[in-house]
């Protein structure tokens, strides 16, 4: 038996018996991917795209339905942008830039991203979950269409799983029954409550906030402008301690009211009483239907490390967030855009199994620092002693009339991408090359004469040139690494980026975009070196 | 390297002191902790310098 646990918005991949199920003794994979959400299907696409067969099991057989995660940063767009799925994305998405925070009846203040200029995709898109799932999955169509080794079983649902030494065997269900199947590696995308973790009787630690948050997304053709307002203390009846409105495409408007620990659940789910809230809050001439409503509690937790022998976690099941910052599944593309080249090359080959260790090196300093994030920004919106709500206020009251207090108004902060300073990847650096692009930071897109630099680093390492030269077509360890030459007079805004004051220089790019290290000059041993440290592979045979 | 300044630095002490009071003039608890709190921001944003505001926050700790 397979149960439904939750309707679907898109049926994608219906049940069909495989193979597999019949077969005399268990057919091994290379990858299996537990969980068909956004962090599963990108997952299966960036290994597929690679090359790197993939089977993704899901206990569903389409996109759940419900707006969910709404907001989608660049650093996510760009991965996406890489997987060739992010053009629909942000044609469907609302792009905005303006908020205004409120307290009580009266506006505190009002803010605008102003996102820097000189970046192919914008600091954020509202976008429901369903459609950037869906997006990904055609994603997977069109890389199946051209030869990419992916497979998608619905309905499949992981029962049980065994270790070894150098495998796993997996028991499936299925509406036909039970099948075993081996995978190389699995990758448990299984979201914050994790079938696959649970199972394998690991640990989840951290923070529960004693706080509900009520979700109603509305449709409604009311006019208001396409912003995020944000309410502390909303003097609109029911509302709660705290309320957001931000738009989303099609109509819809995502509402959150911040209810407090102690209610009824059952109560605060019933239509009228939603309504009842909303009328409060958008006033009673407008005209909406309830699309979809939720109640959730959250917590601010992680494993303790996301690699365990053969078994993989990333996403939710990895690490979870409060949902104020766009953290969660912003963080969970990141952590595939991360060990999606390192699984390959392991699996080819082309580096030792420790690698995966920096994996979970990276994506743990990267959840700690998510975790901080939405753990302030909870604090501030919802304050556990009189003390903090005596501040809080305080910061609001200031921030009405002085400017100096609006930094400390935290209602969420922008997700930013994770820089891994002092990852071991990372080859030490002797330049005074701007900051922003140092080794462990994600590469700052850039007008080029045609086109953009990210577009450009899409397929391996390279080796970019700024003002310097580099031969063409290294190998080393097996490895490729592209060259990109540039020179600063054509491109302006990347010499301010990526040269500073310099004459010349030479970055060691990563498959995710990554820097690895950087110099002013090309220098083959140097080169050599970090390559062998940003692949963890010394040279000796693996 | 600056370093917080731990001996007399205000002008005119008593004054400085009788005004402190002197604007809680009248308030309830609530209504001072609010003024409390809000002069606690507004030096520490003229103040500026994190390590500064790291050592009076240690500093202020040790008289709970």
């Amino acid at each position: 038996m397979v149960d439904v646990r939750y309707n679907i918005a898109f049926k994608l991949y219906p049940y069909a018996q495989v193979k597999d199920q019949t077969a005399d003794k268990p057919k091994r994979h290379k990858v299996v991917v537990i969980g068909g959400g956004p962090i599963g299907l990108a997952t299966a696409l960036d290994l597929g795209l690679k090359g790197i067969p993939v089977l993704l099991l899901d206990d569903h057989d389409g996109i759940s339905m419900g707006s969910k995660a709404i907001c989608f940063s660049k650093r996510a767009l760009e991965i996406v942008d890489r997987l060739g799925c992010c053009d629909a994305m942000v044609d469907k998405g609302v792009v905005w830039n303006l908020g205004k925070v409120f307290h009580k009846d009266s506006k505190v203040y009002d803010f605008n991203l102003l996102a820097e200029k000189h970046h192919y995709r914008p600091a954020f898109i509202n976008l429901q979950q369903p459609y950037f799932e869906k997006y990904i999955f055609e994603g997977i169509e069109r890389a199946i269409e051209n030869g990419a080794p992916i497979e998608i079983r619905g309905r499949n649902r992981l029962t049980s799983l065994v270790q070894h030494d150098d495998y796993v065997t997996l028991d499936v269900d299925t509406p036909d029954g039970q099948y075993q199947v081996e995978a190389d590696w699995l990758i448990a995308c299984d979201g914050a409550s994790s079938p696959t973790r649970k199972m394998m009787g690991l640990g989840f630690e951290g923070r529960i906030f004693e706080d509900n948050f009520l979700i109603a997304d509305v449709k409604m053709t009311a006019d208001f402008p396409t912003e995020r307002w944000f309410w502390f203390e909303p003097s609109f009846k029911g509302s709660g301690h705290s309320a957001l409105l931000h738009k989303q495409p099609d109509n819809l408007w995502r509402i959150d009211f911040q209810l407090g620990w102690d209610i009824d659940r059952e109560k605060e789910l019933k239509p009228e009483n939603i309504r009842a809230r909303v009328d409060a809050m958008l006033g009673d001439k407008v005209d909406y239907e309830l699309e979809w409503t939720s109640i959730y509690t959250f917590q601010c937790r992680r494993m303790e490390k996301f690699l365990h022998g053969r078994v993989i976690f990333a996403g939710d099941s990895a690490h979870q967030v409060s949902p104020f910052g766009a953290r969660g599944a912003n963080s969970g593309i990141q952590d595939v855009d991360n060990l999606a080249w390192k699984l390959q090359l392991v699996i080819e080959g082309k580096a030792p199994k420790s690698l995966l260790n920096s994996y979970s090196e990276e994506r743990v300093a990267a959840a700690n620092e998510n975790i901080s994030n939405s753990t302030r920004a909870t604090d501030f919106i919802t304050p556990k002693s009189d003390i903090s709500k005596t501040f809080r206020n305080s910061v609001l009251k200031l921030a009405k009339q002085y400017e100096f207090a609006r930094p400390l108004v935290n209602s969420g902060r922008l997700s930013l991408p994770a820089i891994y300073d002092g990852s071991s990847l990372n080859s030490a650096d002797t330049t005074n090359l701007p900051d922003r692009t140092r080794a462990g930071a994600p590469i700052t897109d850039a007008p080029l004469a045609d086109g953009w630099l990210l577009h450009q680093l899409t397929n391996g390492f390279y080796l970019m040139c700024i003002d310097a030269k580099a031969p063409n077509n290294l190998k080393i360890n097996g490895i490729d690494i592209n060259t990109l030459t540039l020179s600063s007079k054509d491109h302006p805004i990347l010499a301010e980026r990526y040269l500073g004051d310099a004459k010349s220089a030479i970055y060691l790019i990563r498959p995710d975009q990554h820097v690895a290290a950087r110099w002013y000059e090309y220098n083959a041993d140097e080169i050599t070196k970090a390559l062998k440290i940003a692949s963890n592979n010394n040279g000796k045979a693996l | 390297m600056t370093q917080i300044i731990t001996t007399p630095n205000i002008d005119k002490p008593d004054d400085f002191y009788e005004q402190l009071l002197a604007i809680h003039e009248g308030l309830t608890k609530q209504q001072s902790d609010n003024v409390n709190a809000s002069l606690i921001l507004i030096l520490a944003n003229h103040i500026g310098d994190q390590k500064i505001l790291s050592e009076a926050l240690e500093m202020a700790k040790t008289t709970k």
